[in-house]
């Protein structure tokens, strides 16, 4: 039920005094409310539910588990 | 896809898995909050791939499931009246109340759509003018927000003829709830990541520190919820009792203030009865005085029903992470998502339904 799907911001619009927008997820796009997210701009990716988007997803720390995964396999590395 | 592809690769789950077995040095009990998360885990066969000793339970963070019988029943009494035109998410369509489905309503003549988000329900109202449109707003702190959207919507435009049934649920009461019972075994959560997109963390560094309990706010990916356990265990085995935040991506400490503030707006708290779990103080959403106006339940009087759960079903002690699926001498036969006898099995992301349908047998 809480499921979260990241999409692509493809463009920002204003219906009715709400803020919406299309959102790309992997070629299919949909209409979404952004109201809750009101500094994204396109092309960068938020996390939508039910058809709002609940927050932006952020590059850095998308990838800082794998950078902590590299940092583990080092370890074992020079590890026993 | 980006965000998600690179989430349920093997060999950083098998990387992972190998890290957990090194760090875990004692048996351990973790429970996923979420019933998203329970559904990847069982889906992908991850607690699988845990060292014998870890174990993980199924918590009660699926919606659809705990919203009681009752509620179903009334909801399904406001759907079949004439005039109603009944909105509801996918997920609550085969969830069967005392006489049928709201699909078996509608086979039956009754008008039930379903939408995608409430704004749909919301666009239905201003096409229809002539028609009640009623909404079923259900949902965690995630669908909170989208469903105070509506509302506050449909007030602000004028759409006297949309109204919802709100049956919202909250997480922390529900988790204080298995801390504080006298069987508790859970000695670790992985929390409800996209519940902490909207609210934030404080409420889980309270329950952290209250419980002496290490909370890891995790995401639904394979690898988020395999990192998720390798933190969990680490905290567990250091003795730490921690609020960590795995789920960086899209967690905020703050959660999302505008949508927060909306939420605030709507809703307010109340006392709610959990199926399985029965009333937790104060674990509910319902509306303001303000947008009463838009509540179905006080425009549309329905008589009191009274409701029979199966004396069969164990899904309270398996909602509480004291029981597995495969505990229940009633799992797969006759308890089957086609025929759910309780809880746990009416929606895919129970732990029950989830087990059934990837598959999982019964303990010999």
């Amino acid at each position: 039920m809480c499921l979260g799907v990241p999409g692509r911001v493809v463009d920002v619009s204003d219906e009715d005094g709400v803020r919406m927008g299309r959102v790309d997820f992997g070629g299919v796009a949909r209409k979404v409310c952004l109201e809750h997210v009101p500094d994204v701009v396109p092309g960068e990716y938020v996390l939508v539910h039910v058809g709002f988007a609940l927050s932006k997803l952020d590059e850095l720390e998308a990838r800082r588990v794998f950078d902590l995964l590299e940092e583990l396999g080092q370890l074992e590395d020079v590890g026993p | 896809m980006k965000f998600i592809d690179e989430y349920r690769e093997g060999d950083t789950i098998a990387r992972l898995r190998d890290a957990i077995a090194a760090t875990a040095t004692r048996p351990w009990v973790m429970m996923e909050v979420c019933g998203g998360q329970t559904h990847s885990i069982v889906r992908y066969g991850l607690d699988e791939l845990l060292p014998a000793g870890l174990e993980l339970v199924h918590g009660p963070g699926c919606p659809v499931c705990v919203t009681p019988l009752q509620t179903i029943d009334r909801a399904h009494a406001i759907a079949a009246r004439p005039g109603v035109m009944f909105c509801s998410f996918g997920d609550m369509l085969r969830v069967p109340g005392s006489n049928g489905d709201l699909l078996s309503l509608r086979a039956r003549g009754a008008d039930v759509r379903v939408v995608y988000s409430p704004l749909d329900a919301l666009e239905l109202a201003a096409k229809h003018p002539e028609r009640e449109v009623v909404f079923f707003a259900i949902g965690f702190e995630t669908t909170a927000p989208a469903n105070a959207m509506a509302i506050a919507l449909a007030k602000r435009r004028g759409l006297a003829n949309f109204s919802a049934i709100v049956s919202h649920v909250l997480v922390p009461p529900a988790m204080t709830s298995i801390l504080e019972a006298p069987e508790r075994r859970v000695q670790g959560f992985l929390g409800p990541g996209h519940v902490c997109t909207v609210v934030g963390t404080a409420a889980y560094a309270e329950l952290a520190a209250r419980h002496r309990v290490p909370v890891v706010i995790t995401g639904f990916e394979p690898v988020d919820l395999m990192d998720g356990i390798l933190r969990c265990v680490r905290q567990l085995e250091a003795g730490r009792a921690e609020l960590e935040i795995q789920y960086t991506r899209a967690v905020r400490t703050e959660g999302n203030l505008p949508a927060r503030a909306l939420v605030d707006e709507v809703f307010e708290p109340c006392d709610r009865a959990w199926r399985g779990l029965g009333t937790i103080p104060m674990s509910g959403l319902q509306l303001r005085e303000a947008f009463r106006a838009h509540d179905a339940e006080t425009r549309f009087a329905v008589e009191a029903i009274a409701t029979r759960e199966s004396p069969r079903c164990i899904s309270g002690r398996i909602l509480q992470g004291l029981a597995k699926p495969c505990d229940c001498p009633a799992f797969g036969a006759p308890c089957t998502p086609d025929s759910p006898l309780g809880a746990t099995m009416v929606s895919s992301e129970g732990a029950c339904a989830a087990y059934f349908l990837y598959g999982r047998k019964r303990a010999s």
